[in-house]
């Protein structure tokens, strides 16, 4: 196994309800790692982006309600290098915890401004941008009074298989973050420590948008490894 | 905590407003010769479908994903793809990747789709091999009147062989 392994969270985590259904419940066949390492990655080029759809701001007539907020930060290898001109695709919830999503049926009203859905590729420095507003936390039926702490879903490729990534992203000092099952599957703290954007001035722009700093590091490396 | 790499969390129940695209099921052309369609559906521990999944087909230069429906059915058109050396020299038998993602799955899940009218290539491909023989099966798609039948059982009985590094 991979070291890197650990910082994930296992398959079957009860606390988290819909796992015990779900997870595999054989072991996993291990495959060498050069095995994943050498399944390049897709050429998700057939995925449209336009150059709108990195701000969720923008998508409607008019501005959407909430906390306007600016997510930046870096997409990184496993050495530690900027992967660039990777695609990076987030969605959310609306200021009130609302999804546009037909199947959520939380009673908090939508937004006809907000869609919550956003594309775009890193720059030649593995930079990455969105403008959005702040998530609502919004509750769910996985335990009683259960709440989801306000979270943007991330999703990356990288080089290879074994970096593609599905992942969230929660904001500093929410205090639901100990109440869930989702991120607290997770079993080391460093991992969960890493879910967690960095309050930023630097990125924060004068009377218009809070920002936040939240880099991302992916398994597998740009290069190919050296294997002993 | 420079090398710590960023976990996995579950792709969620609410994803299909954003993730599916325009023909995103269609790695190739339908009416190109070597195009194949793919059928499947996602079934868990109870056997019940599996309606918020979201599967995704890799293989070199073809990318697809589809969204599960209200009975986990998934669909795909992909190219076969030609047989490829492996890491260590040795042929593999064309295969697609296969990658699974769903509510309930706080990781995504890595699988192999092997063609039915391959059995030579499959009786020696070297990941194959490290499956025990009575599960390989759940890797070979089923020819169905010329659609490819591939379904994904998270659990049970006939549950889906998946791999990791």
């Amino acid at each position: 196994m991979s070291e890197s392994a650990s910082f994930d969270p296992p398959y079957l985590h009860p606390d988290y309800r819909s796992t015990v259904l779900r997870a595999p419940r054989r072991p996993l066949v291990r495959l060498p790692d050069e095995w994943f390492h050498h399944a390049p990655g897709p050429v998700f080029g057939r995925v449209p982006v336009a150059p709108t759809d990195s701000d969720l701001t923008r998508q409607h007539r008019g501005e959407p309600l909430g906390e306007r907020i600016i997510i930046t930060g870096r997409v990184l290898d496993g050495d530690g290098r900027a992967v660039p001109n990777t695609l990076v695709e987030i969605w959310q919830a609306n200021a009130a915890g609302r999804y546009v999503d037909p199947c959520d049926d939380h009673t908090a009203p939508l937004d006809p401004n907000f869609t919550g859905a956003g594309r775009c590729l890193t720059d030649g420095g593995g930079r990455y941008r969105f403008v959005t507003v702040k998530p609502g936390a919004y509750p769910w039926r996985n335990h009683p009074n259960a709440w989801r702490p306000a979270h943007v879903h991330f999703s990356l490729f990288g080089n290879e298989l074994v970096s593609r990534l599905v992942t969230q992203m929660y904001f500093p000092g929410d205090p639901l973050m100990p109440y869930d099952p989702i991120l607290q599957a997770i079993p080391d703290p460093r991992g969960r420590e890493r879910l967690v954007a960095r309050f930023d001035i630097q990125t924060t722009e004068p009377e218009w948008a809070l920002g936040y700093s939240w880099d991302i590091v992916l398994r597998g490396r740009s290069a190919t490894p050296m294997e002993a | 905590m420079g090398d710590v790499p960023t976990p996995s969390q579950t792709v969620g129940p609410f994803f299909a407003f954003a993730l599916p695209f325009a023909d995103g099921e269609q790695a190739a052309d339908g009416a190109g010769p070597d195009s194949v369609r793919i059928q499947g559906q996602l079934l868990d521990g109870a056997d019940e479908p599996v309606p918020d999944g979201l599967l995704e087909v890799w293989q070199t230069d073809q990318f697809a994903r589809s969204q599960t429906d209200p009975e986990g059915a998934f669909q795909f058109v992909v190219r076969k793809p030609p047989a490829i050396p492996g890491p260590n020299g040795a042929l593999q038998a064309p295969h697609m990747n296969l990658i699974v993602f769903a509510r309930g799955l706080l990781k995504h899940l890595v699988t192999r789709l092997y063609f039915p009218d391959e059995a030579a290539a499959n009786a020696v491909d070297p990941v194959l091999q490290e499956v025990e023989p009575g599960r390989r099966h759940t890797l070979i798609a089923r020819d169905d009147g010329g659609v490819l039948h591939f379904d994904v059982h998270l659990q049970g009985e006939e549950e889906t062989v998946f791999f990791a590094s």
